[in-house]
């Protein structure tokens, strides 16, 4: 880039997800070029004639074909196929021969590849469902054949030849799919939000997370950045003294990660400390840090798919993840599809408010079949692999649906039955729910979400999503109380559980046991083990007592340890 | 002119995976193939884009054209392709394998 380098810019403010941080190099996720239809191509500084342009166009084809193919045959498992069916798509002689046609006729070379590609996507939206998704991938073929035509830069994620600081505008599932994880250091997007899917899964790796940083796509490639996903902050240039901090908090993350002994306060009041988990290979990779599984979430085994998966796939999945877990504790939730996860066999396309549609558990008003089928596999795979999982259902609002799914999940012989509890409904009447069922986990995400009537995926709006509102902890605190009275097991399975600040708060609400991404454990675990229950009743009594979430935050922070403050940079 | 009817036996349909295989071994053959839903126009079978663009289901018939002295040939090759359950491969049990 020949751009004037800027002066050395302050420090970054966005939304922080998780406690890492990290000092690296900036790699550019590039947007798609931005061209006019009619853009010239300019061969030696002068405009190409239609020979030259048909050299240049079919070279791209099939330079971008063979990158794909590269990328796709260093990739595994689903990214390795998608890969593949797209560099298939760039070498499709069709598309190739229709967009040659076109400039051969004298149109420039840009309005040409959109003609073509509107066509063929056109005939994908058209089909509807599973090949509307794959517009994306026919779209994303498009912008790498325009740049490598016109000599910019590849678009999309880049390939990373060393550990990087991944910086993009926001992140497709499926650029994130692309990343090569070996070699990503931390993300951070200028868009998106903290409960989104790319600091899900930026959770789910252990990975610093920083999003809704405004003007972090301004940084050049290979600016050196330090993260703080704790702060929020992304800070260019860092000095010696910055750098030497980042490394002691480093060194002092991986010092927590090594005791993994069962959550407990310092008075020895147990708090199981869990894992979330979406595959049977991320049933793996949880470590000895973790007590158990407290979500693994079923729907990945859903997701992009035309057809629901047949109980003899879903029982061997799930008897692999139960195997994985090697007897400990794991809680299974069942299909959670609808709102952000559409399932093309199951989710109805025309609603106008998804999230408050037919989700989760409700999914058993028009396809009772997909939850018989999961719990017919669940109990298979529990004989098959003697493991007794405990088994929930997500969305549930009422007493009867609570008690309609204990009954369905019992009779298929399920021993231990739970709801989530993330509707303010549940929350509410948590004891009549719990007359019906074994246990529940509350899923904050969502809580957030309905009682703040504030949309998970609009980042914009993070401050209202904010689990530290009081209207919000006052749900928990009566889910947590309705545990305590009828001495039922109440979790935590949301995002919230992996802030060690508030897991204080939650297990002096009486919450029973801590789910969150693996990499989360160590922090909490530590904050625990430096305060009684007692201290940790305190803690939860001063955040309720606040009137705003940053005054619950600070409230609570007021009552922590010096030294938990300092460790884990609270 | 030789055709062949066949029944696509993937669970997927003719999409994803079983369309990439499909239209690779097209194209391997050599010979210009057409595939055509019952009652719709054929289309370019080498090309997956148009195979994809069909929206073929499990279960539903497809005619394969195509001219030549190989034309016999190459189509009881591709009709035994699509009789098989192209997702049935041990590659499609990804998530299982923990890979």
């Amino acid at each position: 880039m020949t751009t004037a380098q800027p002066g050395p810019p302050g420090v970054l403010q966005g939304v922080g997800v998780g406690r890492l941080a990290v000092v690296g190099p900036v790699a550019c996720v590039r947007p798609a070029p931005a061209l006019p239809p009619d853009a010239p191509l300019l061969v030696d500084g002068e405009p190409a004639g239609p020979e030259q342009v048909h050299e240049v166009v079919e070279r791209a084809f099939t330079e971008v074909a063979a990158a794909l193919r590269e990328q796709s045959a260093g990739a595994t498992g689903t990214v390795r196929d998608v890969l593949a069916a797209t560099a298939q798509m760039a070498d499709d002689a069709a598309l190739r021969s229709q967009v040659l046609a076109r400039v051969d006729a004298g149109e420039p070379p840009v309005g040409a590849i959109d003609a073509v590609v509107q066509m063929f996507a056109g005939m994908f939206e058209q089909a509807g469902g599973y090949l509307a998704e794959r517009v994306t991938d026919l779209r994303s073929v498009r912008d790498r054949v325009v740049a490598r035509a016109m000599g910019l830069p590849d678009p999309g994620v880049p390939h990373l030849e060393r550990p990087s600081v991944v910086v993009a505008r926001d992140l497709a599932p499926a650029d994130t799919a692309a990343l090569d994880l070996t070699h990503v250091l931390a993300i951070v997007t200028e868009l998106g939000g903290p409960t989104g899917h790319t600091a899900i899964i930026a959770g789910q790796l252990g990975l610093p997370c920083v999003v809704r940083v405004a003007g972090v796509t301004d940084l050049e490639d290979g600016t050196v950045v330090a993260v703080d996903a704790a702060a929020g902050t992304v800070l260019p240039h860092p000095d010696d003294a910055v750098r030497d901090a980042y490394e002691r908090r480093r060194t002092a993350q991986a010092a927590l990660a090594e005791d993994t002994s069962p959550g407990a306060t310092s008075d020895g009041h147990a708090v199981a400390l869990l894992a979330n988990i979406g595959t049977a290979a991320d049933a793996e990779r949880v470590g000895a840090g973790a007590e158990g599984v407290g979500l693994f979430r079923t729907e990945v085994l859903f997701l992009e798919r035309v057809q629901a998966p047949t109980v003899e796939e879903q029982a061997d999945a799930y008897a692999a993840a139960l195997r994985a877990a090697g007897g400990r504790k794991v809680v299974v939730r069942t299909l959670d599809a609808g709102a952000d996860k559409p399932l093309a066999f199951a989710t109805f396309p025309d609603e106008e408010n998804p999230a408050l549609g037919v989700r989760g558990y409700r999914l058993v008003r028009s396809h009772p079949e997909l939850l018989d089928t999961q719990l017919a596999a669940l109990v298979r795979a529990q004989a098959a692999t003697g493991a007794t999982p405990w088994v929930m259902a997500p969305m549930i609002a009422t007493p009867d649906e609570a008690r309609a799914f204990a009954q369905r999940a019992r009779a298929a012989g399920v021993a231990t039955v739970g709801v989530m509890v993330e509707v303010p409904a549940a929350a509410l009447r948590a004891a009549d729910i719990l007359a019906e069922v074994d246990f529940v986990s509350i899923g904050t995400n969502d809580l957030a979400q309905y009682t703040m009537a504030t949309d998970r995926l609009r980042g914009e709006l993070a401050d209202l999503l904010d689990v530290w509102q009081p209207a919000v902890l006052d749900l928990v605190a009566a889910t947590a109380r309705a545990g305590r009275a009828t001495r039922k097991p109440v979790g935590v399975c949301g995002e919230s559980a992996a802030d060690p600040l508030m897991a204080l708060v939650l297990v002096g609400l009486g919450v029973t046991s801590l789910s969150a991404a693996p990499g989360a454990l160590p922090a909490v675990r530590h904050a625990l083990r430096r305060h009684t229950q007692q201290r940790c009743e305190e803690i939860a009594d001063a955040a309720l007592g606040a009137r705003t979430a940053p005054e619950a935050r600070a409230a609570a922070l007021a009552l922590v340890d010096a030294d938990v403050r300092a460790t884990l940079a609270l | 002119m030789t055709e062949r009817t066949v029944v696509v036996a993937s669970r997927v349909g003719l999409h994803a995976r079983p369309a990439m295989l499909f239209t690779q071994a097209v194209a391997a053959s050599g010979v210009p193939v057409t595939i055509a839903r019952s009652g719709g126009a054929p289309v370019d079978a080498s090309s997956i884009l148009f195979v994809m663009s069909l929206g073929v289901p499990h279960g539903e018939e497809v005619t394969l054209a195509a001219d030549g002295p190989q034309a016999d040939r190459v189509l009881d090759e591709l009709v035994e392709l699509l009789a098989t359950d192209l997702d049935a491969e041990p590659s499609g049990d990804a998530t299982q394998a923990g890979s």
